[in-house]
């Protein structure tokens, strides 16, 4: 069938009309419903409303009006950075992007109704649902410890007020104290990320309190950029750093929030900070919901929907995809291939293959910055990675304080990526 | 609307590496308990520099490889199983070598499954093969196409300001296309140093270059 020039422009316009209106069967527009409102779900409702230019409605459902990145946060312990500075309001997503932002839990999904259920009372019905609720705690992992001794022994893994416990606590910590970080097992959040804390921790003390001394308990045999930390230690901070493995007891600890203590294969030993950071699972709307396998949520390598449910999309920390480290920048990419994925399913948007990458920098001293970071592709089996680089160590001076700039700029370009 | 297709390849078949390996395993132990016999267990292999297990006594050439700076990744793994005389004159394996490149690729599937996770540490080797880009025609004949563009342009800005602010990393909007495709290129080329975006690029097709070139041209559009 040929169309003449008028044809065309009235098939344009019904279509724009069918697009932009109400369907003529009195259901409202695409639904997606979003829950979690950091770098992937902030991702994610971004994108499908930005995209799909009015045609899908996007409500977005996170408790907490500012948030606070935790990427970045340990760059606020070691003075780096202000609190301030890591904090980000949903006003533009909802002012510029129409999103509709709902400050509440999600408590629960019925997945045959297509339904959210809120703390608050209220329900929400979806078209397609992204779960986007970064990590919770396997309770009892570490024994002694649970969230209600958290004052006494921060996690400081959620950033915000349990970054600003964590730091006061190292400030006002006695002259020669002992800080002691219990890390965790894989996988977690973040795999640089108590190794930076730790970097962040030592600058503190070398400036105000020389002779502290922190203390590693790990139950894992190696960690991530550990060359570059180990070589930054050496560097910046020598004599101060001290790391058991679990040849040494470090897999086998027992805190005592009470008496301070951590017990090391049986042995108490005194400590002035403790900083105890679980073992971790899917936040727990995906447990909720059903769509966990042991702790986390398994998806589809391409499109980042649930192995369980095709009309649900689950990113970043919570998911069990392959290669990915759960970081920011990973959550932050996948949102994206879900985004179009979710455009694709519920209106006529072009899609293309997703494109996933992930770079992480960690800094180590002032203007010490180093990073790694990998491309990665899906498979059937899983988000497979295919090519990767790390800083080498033995870096001059002037390299490193580029890394550190470059940082900065990502930080600022990965926070206008999320939040407009 | 279905997204996609699978893109990565997997490395080889490791059910088919674990047969392969017994070749090995008269000296080589692998996985819960591996030891060091005849040669060095192959747990972590990946990533591993050369001649570098402390309590394993290696050939001086092996040694003097390892310190010229040869880490065992898929690509050296694989030169050396095919033939290890050709890659470490001198070395003490005295293997003739799997000349069958797909037996290769299972071998090292197998071996991959006891390296480190890259999940847990990022810097760890791949486990899969990365695909040429191999897009529909339809795709490939759009040339400089700026809606496509700006599908891929979202991938650069999550580090780069789509506002084009400069700030520790540099503003990529409103640049001339051909400079754009000429820098691009030169990371892809690896002539440019910057490791991340040797990676970014490394990946990208022709046709991809010249729709994200014409897409920063203009990005209000």
């Amino acid at each position: 069938m040929s169309l003449n020039r008028r044809d065309f422009l009235g098939a344009s316009a019904a279509a724009a009309v069918m697009m932009a209106a109400p369907r003529v069967n009195g259901q409202a527009r695409p639904h997606v419903v979003v829950v979690g409102g950091g770098a992937g779900g902030a991702t994610a409702a971004r994108y499908i409303a930005k995209d799909s230019k009015g045609a899908i409605d996007v409500t977005l459902i996170e408790p907490t009006r500012t948030y606070y990145t935790c990427f970045f946060s340990n760059l606020y312990i070691g003075d780096f950075r202000t609190l301030d500075s890591l904090a980000h309001s949903y006003g533009t997503l909802a002012s510029e992007y129409g999103i509709n932002v709902v400050h509440d839990w999600a408590t629960g999904v019925d997945r045959d109704a297509k339904e959210v259920a809120l703390a608050g009372g209220g329900r929400v019905g979806y078209d397609a649902l992204v779960l986007s609720p970064g990590i919770d705690f396997v309770e009892g992992s570490v024994p002694g410890w649970d969230i209600t001794a958290q004052n006494k022994m921060p996690h400081s893994y959620k950033a915000g007020s349990q970054t600003e416990l964590l730091k006061a606590q190292v400030l006002s910590m006695r002259e020669g104290g002992v800080y002691c970080m219990v890390a965790p097992p894989n996988p977690y959040r973040c795999p640089p990320g108590p190794y930076e804390r730790v970097s962040m921790v030592a600058h503190q003390f070398k400036q105000n309190n020389p002779t502290a001394t922190i203390l590693i308990l790990d139950p894992k045999p190696k960690f991530s950029k550990q060359a570059l930390f180990e070589e930054g230690w050496q560097k910046h901070y020598p004599g101060m750093i001290q790391r058991l493995g679990p040849d040494f007891g470090g897999g086998n600890v027992e805190v005592r929030p009470d008496s301070m203590e951590v017990v090391i294969d049986g042995s108490p030993e005194k400590v002035d900070v403790c900083n105890v950071i679980p073992a971790q699972k899917a936040g727990r709307i995906c447990h909720e919901a059903g769509l966990t396998e042991g702790n986390w949520a398994p998806v589809v390598p391409a499109t980042m929907q649930s192995r369980m449910d095709e009309n649900v999309y689950i990113l970043g920390d919570a998911t069990s995809q392959g290669d990915m480290p759960k970081s920011g920048y990973s959550a932050n990419s996948q949102a994206k291939a879900a985004a179009m994925a979710i455009r694709g399913a519920l209106t006529d948007a072009r899609t293309f293959p997703p494109r996933y990458s992930n770079t992480c920098w960690s800094l180590i001293a002032p203007e010490d910055g180093v990073k790694v970071g990998a491309s990665y592709e899906p498979t059937e089996e899983k988000i497979a990675k295919t090519d990767g680089f790390i800083s080498a160590t033995g870096e001059d001076a002037a390299q490193r304080k580029a890394t550190y700039e470059e940082s900065l700029g990502w930080y600022s370009g990965i926070t206008s990526d999320m939040f407009g | 609307m279905s997204v996609t297709t699978a893109a990565g390849e997997e490395i080889g078949d490791p059910e088919a590496g674990r047969e392969a390996f017994k070749e090995c395993a008269a000296c080589h132990e692998i996985g819960a308990g591996a030891e060091n016999g005849i040669g060095p267990h192959l747990n972590l292999i990946f990533g591993r520099q050369a001649g570098s297990l402390e309590d394993y006594v290696y050939s001086p050439s092996l040694k003097r490889m390892g310190a010229n700076g040869l880490v065992w990744d898929l690509r050296t793994l694989d030169a050396y199983i095919e033939n290890p005389q050709s890659l470490v004159s001198g070395t003490r394996m005295s293997y003739p070598g799997m000349g069958d490149p797909d037996r290769r690729a299972d071998l090292l599937a197998y071996l991959r499954k006891f390296s480190a996770d890259p999940a847990n540490i990022p810097e760890a080797a791949p486990t899969a093969l990365p695909t040429k880009p191999d897009l529909d025609p339809e795709i490939l004949a759009i040339e400089g196409d700026p809606a496509y563009g700006a599908y891929l342009s979202s991938e650069c800005t999550t580090c780069h300001r789509r506002d084009g602010s400069d700030e520790g990393i540099p503003s990529i909007t409103h640049w001339p296309e051909e400079d754009f495709v000429a820098a691009m290129h030169a990371y892809k080329q690896k002539l440019r140093p910057h490791p991340v975006m040797q990676m970014i690029a490394g990946r990208l097709s022709d046709e991809e270059i010249a729709a994200l070139a014409a897409y920063f041209a203009n990005p209000e559009q």
